[in-house]
């Protein structure tokens, strides 16, 4: 009997038309056997991220991916944001916020975020160079955030692994600043184009640099776009008005 | 070096895979990456060489077949090859380009014995 198809050798055709039992096996005793596949290898941080994805939908949750190079001003920009979000809080305008810091190692930074008062889980990747979706699945079984919240998900400082890692974000956000140079979209380009939102941090130190704010938004354009672009300064509170009601704005359409 | 976690999935993946099937050895895994992936093609083979040790996947070939990059303008509709993410369309010179191919992932099979 082949012991792959189950037929036997001897059995018996009862239909009368002509044909002989030495049908063709498209498979070898000797060989291994194809599986076909056609996965995607990233497959199962994406089917994780999009748990989270249905999680955050489900709860009305605002999840933003905030990614950039160390040093850019991600923690400064999300600590200004905190103060605006919840000042407004105090009128009844604003979401609870919830944040969920990335880094390999220490709790700098969500000791930073605590200080705002702000419920916040710090992952330390060890040498991990990137959240991935199971990171983020862990961080909200712990902060439990409520419906209607805003989540930012501060990635770990690195402008290249993190752009290939979903983690269930309604949107992507990269950081640069203007101290990074203006060609730093196209010495990286596959964060900007993942990134759905490009801020451009530090516009106030732009007169004293080489860089051209010009030429970093037309460098990010020619590599996506459909990125939507804001220029702050989160020491100097320029931009923030905007980004904040753009944040507001886009955290109502959640719900 | 997100390629240790690509090569990580690819080991979990396919190791899944072959003991769906009650294999405990593969002998060959056959990928498709695209030029344009965002992952660093030496890289991986090294990430691959210490991502098989003591799995099912350590003696299996590994076949490659890498996908030039392929993008469509969305002003003129050419399409064209690119070798970046910023190449400007050759026939208008507009940069709202559309990547149509050359940014897979895939293991495409595998063969168990």
């Amino acid at each position: 009997m082949c012991g792959t198809c189950g037929c036997g050798e001897h059995h018996h055709h009862d239909h009368d038309h002509e044909h002989g039992h030495e049908h063709h096996h498209p498979h070898h005793h000797d060989e291994g056997k194809v599986i076909t596949l056609e996965q995607d290898i990233l497959q199962r941080n994406n089917l994780l991220a999009e748990r989270n994805r249905g999680y955050f939908e489900a709860k009305h949750i605002f999840c933003l991916n905030l990614m950039s190079s160390p040093g850019s001003g991600k923690t400064t920009l999300l600590e200004e944001t905190i103060r605006r979000l919840t000042a407004g809080a105090a009128s009844g305008q604003s979401s609870q916020i919830y944040v969920i810091e990335g880094d390999q190692q220490t709790s700098n930074d969500a000791d930073r975020i605590a200080a705002l008062n702000v419920p916040v889980f710090q992952v330390n990747t060890g040498t991990g160079c990137h959240l991935e979706a199971d990171m983020v699945n862990h961080a909200i079984k712990h902060l439990n955030p409520s419906d209607g919240s805003i989540l930012f998900v501060e990635n770990v400082g690195n402008l290249v692994c993190p752009a290939m890692f979903d983690l269930g974000e309604a949107k992507k956000v990269v950081i640069v600043s203007t101290t990074e140079g203006d060609d730093k979209p196209l010495k990286y380009p596959h964060i900007f184009l993942e990134a759905d939102i490009c801020i451009i941090n530090k516009i106030d130190l732009a007169p004293y640099l080489e860089t051209d704010v010009e030429t970093l938004r037309s460098n990010a354009l020619k590599v996506n776009h459909h990125l939507q672009l804001f220029e702050v300064s989160a020491t100097k509170g320029t931009g923030m008005d905007v980004w904040c009601d753009w944040l507001v704005a886009e955290c109502t359409k959640c719900k | 070096m997100h390629e240790l976690s690509i090569a990580q999935s690819i080991v979990q993946l396919s190791e899944q895979q072959a003991r769906e099937h009650h294999s405990s050895q593969i002998e060959e895994v056959e990928l498709e990456i695209g030029r344009l992936a965002g992952v660093e093609l030496q890289t991986l083979e090294f990430a691959m060489e210490s991502a098989v040790k003591g799995t099912l996947l350590e003696k299996a070939k590994i076949i490659r077949h890498y996908i030039d990059g392929e993008g469509q303008c969305s002003d003129c509709e050419t399409v064209f090859p690119v070798g970046n993410l910023f190449s400007p369309c050759p026939n208008c010179g507009s940069y709202l380009v559309n990547i149509t191919k050359g940014r897979e992932l895939r293991i495409k099979s595998i063969v168990i014995k």
